[in-house]
């Protein structure tokens, strides 16, 4: 943030300050910013910022463990969806039982969000409709993002490990382990006598209903029942379980359950050097490794004071949007699959992904996993060659294919059937569940973090921000395809401006020395919103190191949008929303 | 009327069927297993059958293509295996899954470390071969490969990689990266030439 941008916030809240005199403060410490709010008052404090100051879109909500002052501190950003920077605020509880009011009632996007600090930090959150774990399993003991908890195949708390260098002693981390696997069971656990009792928490709301009276004005009674879509399913896109209470047909409830490809993703980023961690970013979404470099890039390079040169920054912004065009035909293949069409409309599409993996395999030695950004810059140059063929798809053979696969989907009677009016989503209530990137935009609200809050160089792009208004499977179709527009029209411009020069600032180096302080980068990734809370102490490992997955907390919004539809909606609804597990599980 | 939209989109797919064959017989039936015909099977201009039949066939890799790393040795006068690393362990120390493991080998008259790893350890089952050992190593010894077929029969024995199944020549390297090669080759010329320039200066 720099001053400019603070100073508006400030601006803002002041009033807001002068309002709650002693609850609010500003959170002075050095290279910190935001708001350290009571505890007690935090309710209020969130209704004022919501309805007085118009802050409408909670996006980021997590603990962070400050164990050597023995605190717990919950980081929220929210947003204006006009717009503008973010508003951090904060509140602080002592670690021996830390309670916090929940913010659902305000944010209803703040429950999986809740649920998941609640899982992995124990911060419980007083309140909240559904406090339940929501990645690890109902069995597990402990919370492992707690700075004193220690995994399995625990060795130090910080990478490198000295065994691996000189003295070298190989060994397999799974000998080490007494169970010879990744796991560990709280003493006395027998794993063949468990039951999960949890689980029956899913199925509370089923029961008796009496249907509306007939034409013969007696009433029907039937029994709700319970149908378990996955975890192993094939239009889950990976293994996410659905429980869906069905009266007849028709859902009645719908609660996604996930957390089967979870590895705490965040906890291995905090035993990791800030520089490892950029591989690992790209295991999150793996469709989109480019933008999710982009956005951890970014967030560093905010605490570091650093900026990547011209070229750089036009390299990165020409593989991000060649990462969106990817995504969203991607998407859109699967969502056909998931219609019925079967793996034609996807194999087109991904004719066209092949094309622009080769560009990404050349450049960054990778077709997905591409650990190609560094901070302040890009890790090589694009190779001999590569600039033309991009300039060649790009001009050339994607408009064509993108309008080839709008004749061949668009009008379709059976697309148009089985997607129009289904899984609306509302505008009030996309913002509400903090619903982010095409489903935001496909139900009427031009939020997209590339106008809203420009980074890199989006700035100097002219292009439009996509908006649909029937919030539908079909208008989650069509939104895509414009946003795929969209990013060929930047990436015109990106190819004919490419500047020569530097594609790294200062030496490559592989241990960054990041100053303490905490940030938060987010970008526009082709799920929604992307976004990396880092926070350092100085050391060569970030102290916190969370991210807002886009995947994840899209699916808040999902048994909204399920509600009264029918049973075979739900696959239509769910590949509209565009997961994929490794980012919403991490 | 009802179904133009479905019928428009059977023209997309009865388009994609025709260009098929018309592709197969512009090239009169050497469309595959033909290294010239790749390019327009692969490239921006593709059109027809996208399959590449593997194994029988293999796409080419690009140079910066990247898979479990080797190690470099040179081949001195005598006709020795010469290693380019010097058990720095800057690669071990960046690796992010923490895969490898060097050990340091000492002279045994002084006891003191001597820049040639005594035995190098690679773990390929947790490689996520990211290449960050081979862009940060100062000395060039070690480089991302593109052999990817190395699937074994027993992963508790053959998937830890020693020295010795590691090891590669120059040679092999000059050969998959020749680009990356000769900028090297020159940067470590010119260095040399400055360093001798200041030793006959001084």
């Amino acid at each position: 943030m720099t001053d400019q941008e603070r100073s508006v916030v400030a601006e803002a809240v002041d009033p807001l300050l002068a309002r709650f005199p002693g609850v609010a403060t500003k959170d002075e410490r050095r290279s910190y910013s935001g708001y350290l709010v009571a505890a007690d008052r935090l309710i209020e404090f969130a209704t004022a910022l919501r309805d007085e100051l118009g802050y409408d879109y909670l996006s980021s909500v997590t603990g962070v463990d400050y164990l050597p002052e023995g605190k717990w501190k919950v980081v929220y950003h929210a947003y204006k969806t006009s717009g503008g920077p973010a508003l951090i605020f904060k509140t602080q509880v002592a670690r021996e039982d830390p309670r916090v009011p929940s913010l659902v009632s305000i944010y209803p996007g703040a429950d999986f969000q809740e649920r998941e600090a609640w899982d992995l930090f124990g911060i419980h959150f007083a309140g909240h409709p559904n406090l339940r774990r929501i990645l690890m399993w109902e069995g597990f003991e402990g919370h492992p993002m707690r700075k004193d908890w220690k995994e399995p195949y625990f060795e130090e708390e910080a990478k490198p490990f000295k065994s691996r260098w000189p003295e070298g002693n190989v060994s397999r981390s799974e000998d080490a382990s007494p169970f010879r696997g990744n796991f560990q069971y709280p003493p006395g656990f027998s794993p063949e006598g468990w039951v999960p009792e949890a689980d029956s928490a899913l199925y509370a709301g089923v029961g008796r209903v009496s249907a509306s009276a007939g034409d013969n004005g007696r009433s029907l009674e039937t029994d709700q029942i319970v149908v378990n879509l996955g975890p192993q399913h094939p239009s889950t896109h990976g293994v996410f379980r659905m429980v869906v209470t069905l009266d007849g047909e028709t859902i009645v409830d719908l609660q996604p359950v996930m957390g089967y490809l979870h590895r705490n993703h965040e906890k291995i980023g905090e035993r990791n050097t800030f520089l490892m961690n950029m591989p690992f970013t790209d295991r999150l979404d793996y469709i989109c490794s480019m933008s999710n470099n982009l956005g951890y890039a970014l967030a560093v390079e905010k605490l570091m004071g650093i900026k990547p040169p011209e070229r750089a920054e036009y390299i990165r912004v020409l593989m991000v949007e060649l990462t969106r065009v990817v995504n969203h035909l991607w998407a859109i293949g699967f969502l056909l699959n998931d219609l019925g069409a079967f793996f034609t409309p996807a194999l087109y599409a991904m004719e066209e992904r092949e094309l622009i993996l080769d560009i990404f395999e050349a450049t960054s030695g990778s077709r997905m996993m591409c650990n190609y950004m560094r901070f302040g810059g890009v890790a090589r140059d694009l190779p001999e060659g590569m600039f033309e063929r991009a300039r060649e798809i790009v001009f050339d053979r994607l408009p064509r294919r993108v309008d080839e696969i709008e004749t061949y989907l668009t009008d379709n009677e059976i697309v148009r059937g089985r997607s129009i009016g289904v899984g609306v989503l509302p505008a009030a209530t996309a913002i509400a569940y903090s619903a982010a990137g095409p489903v935001l935009r496909a139900s009427g609200v031009p939020y997209d973090v590339r106008k809203a809050d420009p980074y890199s160089i989006y700035d100097r792009f002219d292009f439009n921000v996509a908006v649909r208004y029937g919030g539908d499977v079909y208008d989650r179709y069509l939104i895509r395809i414009d946003e795929i527009r969209e990013s060929l029209k930047i990436l015109r411009q990106v190819i004919e401006g490419m500047p020569g020069g530097e594609i790294q600032t200062g030496k490559p180096q592989y241990q960054v020395r990041v100053p303490a302080g905490e940030a938060y980068g987010r970008v526009e990734n082709p799920k929604g919103e992307l976004g990396y809370y880092v926070v350092s102490t100085g050391k060569p490992t970030p102290w916190r190191y969370h991210i807002r997955a886009p995947s994840f907390i899209n699916l808040t919004a999902m048994g909204e949008m399920c509600k009264g539809q029918k049973i075979a909606d739900v696959v239509a609804i769910l590949g509209s929303i565009d997961i994929v597990l490794g980012e919403t599980d991490r | 009327m009802y179904g133009i939209g479905v019928l428009k989109g059977l023209g997309v797919t009865l388009k994609h069927f025709i260009t098929s064959y018309v592709e197969d017989l512009r090239w009169l039936g050497r469309r595959y297993f033909n290294e010239d015909a790749m390019e327009s099977r692969q490239g921006p201009r593709a059109r027809g059958v996208f399959t590449v039949q593997y194994p029988e066939e293999k796409l080419p890799v690009p140079e910066e293509f990247r898979y479990i790393p080797f190690l470099l040795y040179e081949i001195d006068e005598d006709g020795k295996p010469q290693d380019r690393c010097t058990s720095c362990g800057i690669c071990a120390k960046v690796c992010p899954p923490q895969c490898i493991w060097i050990v340091r080998s000492n002279d045994p008259q002084t006891g003191r470390p001597i820049p040639e790893p005594a035995e190098f350890f690679i773990d390929i089952d947790i490689c996520m071969n990211c290449g960050l050992c081979a862009e940060y190593c100062p000395f060039d010894a070690i480089k991302m490969d593109h052999d990817y077929e190395m699937a074994a029969y027993d992963r508790m024995t053959q998937h830890i990689f020693n020295k010795a199944r590691l090891s590669k020549p120059v040679s092999y390297y000059a050969s998959i990266r020749p680009t990356n090669y000769t900028r090297e080759e020159e940067a470590r010329a010119s260095k040399e030439a400055a360093k001798a320039a200041k030793r006959e200066g001084g």
